[in-house]
């Protein structure tokens, strides 16, 4: 199964780059995060959305939106989680208020096309660990949605 | 006395602190070197002055799986501008997991004027201290390097199995999980993975990050090292000591604490790890 539409277009666009503009690329990415709003979260930030597995200690939120999409929000406690950030950003980006079949069919391989495949396992847990936690908030909703209808 | 010279470590002049390192910006015959797990962290910022030498590109063979040869190591020498008299500070992300394991690699090549700055980059911005993005080119030097010696620091799987058969001490760094073998790798992702979970046997679990004060990045000091490595694990610094995580970046931070530190004189990392051992027909797991 291929990306959502948005993302594929990233992926491919990426597939053009060197590594250092993928990096700069990244960094500039990185560089529009913007931490969950507190109209949706406050510290100290509930366990239960912590994403698995992922080091720089990040945080996710789905805001379900009156069109019944969901509106990506994250926060990243560790400074250095610069990837997380990337991640977060390109996640919001390109898959906020997109259709609920798209988020709750993302792919981890999202992770490798979109930061190249010289992450280490380490790393790569944390953002498909991100990447894991959207497409569940997203099936999770579909199935409310669905229950609801019935 | 400094900070670091009053924790009791067996060599502390290995360690610098980042006071040292901000004082020591300009001078030329120091080389910052930022080592990271995670790709984007030095072009993101770094500290004035300091080079990157990355774990996959720089420190490995791009073929085999090894660390570079003589040649590669003086190529990267000449790139980042150092001669053997060069003072090398090692810093980076994860606690300097990193800056230890290239700190390690440059002891194959007997780089002995090498130092690590003592909680990495996590103490520096926590201090409030600048990151930069400008990257410093430095002229190439020629730097005539020895043969790559693994006698010493490096440990090869025949010589780990009659370790183990010997019931020698082994330190497993990994976390409890991997240990025990509950988890191998993340599924989809089994290049750094193994066949098999669990342990070498008679290894003791001793998670390499035990060694952190994770508030600020530093190393523990001597006698809460000792806490741990001596008195609850029963290690003893004439021991003859093989340390192994997954693929021996995180036992080269315990090499480092062992050796440096604690004043180990036998330590040897054993980089195939748990990515050759855990994939090895036959060979003895514990769980």
């Amino acid at each position: 199964m291929g990306h959502p539409a948005r993302i594929a277009e990233l992926v491919d666009t990426l597939a053009l780059f060197s590594r250092m503009e993928r990096i700069d690329y990244l960094i500039s990415v990185a560089d529009r995060f913007r931490e969950v709003p507190e109209s949706i979260a406050r510290r100290p930030f509930p366990e239960n959305h912590k994403v698995p597995a992922c080091e720089s200690e990040a945080y996710m939120w789905a805001e379900k939106l009156a069109d019944q999409t969901l509106k990506l929000h994250f926060a990243v406690e560790n400074p250095q989680g610069i990837s997380a950030k990337a991640m977060a950003v390109i996640l919001d980006e390109n898959l906020s208020g997109e259709s609920l079949e798209d988020l709750a069919g993302l792919s981890g391989d999202v992770v490798y096309d979109v930061f190249g495949r010289e992450l280490s396992m380490g790393k790569s847990m944390g953002l498909m660990g991100m990447v894991s936690m959207v497409s569940g908030s997203a099936k999770k909703l579909k199935r409310t949605l669905t229950e609801g209808a019935l | 006395m400094s900070d670091i010279e009053s924790r009791g470590y067996a060599q502390p002049d290995v360690l610098v602190s980042s006071d040292w390192v901000a004082a020591h910006l300009s001078d030329p015959n120091v080389r910052l070197v930022e080592s990271n797990e995670d790709p984007l962290v030095y072009p993101s910022g770094h500290i004035a002055g300091a080079v990157e030498v990355d774990w996959t590109r720089d420190l490995n063979d791009q073929l085999r799986r090894d660390y570079l040869d003589k040649d590669g190591f003086e190529k990267l020498a000449s790139r980042i501008g150092i001669t053997p008299e060069t003072t090398v500070v090692f810093y980076g992300d994860k606690n300097n997991w990193w800056a230890c394991y290239a700190y390690w690699v440059f002891q194959l090549f007997g780089h002995r004027n090498a130092k690590v700055m003592d909680g990495g980059r996590l103490k520096w911005h926590k201090e409030g201290r600048d990151f930069v993005r400008d990257q410093p080119s430095y002229q190439a030097t020629a730097y005539a390097a020895p043969a790559r010696d693994d006698s010493k620091i490096r440990a090869f799987r025949d010589q780990v199995m009659v370790h183990a058969e010997q019931q020698l001490p082994l330190v497993d760094v990994r976390s409890p999980e991997e240990y025990s073998g509950e988890r191998l790798h993340m599924p989809d992702f089994p290049n750094e993975g193994a066949l098999r979970g669990g342990h070498i046997p008679g290894a003791k679990s001793v998670p390499w990050a035990r060694a952190i004060d994770p508030d600020d990045g530093t190393f523990l000091t001597a006698p809460a090292l000792a806490a741990i490595y001596q008195d609850e694990q029963g290690l003893d610094p004439s021991d003859n000591v093989v340390a192994y995580c997954r693929i021996g970046e995180r036992s080269s931070h315990t090499w480092f604490v062992l050796t440096h530190l604690l004043g180990f004189g036998n330590v040897r990392n054993y980089d195939g790890s748990w990515t050759e051992w855990g994939n090895l027909v036959g060979a003895p797991i514990e769980r």
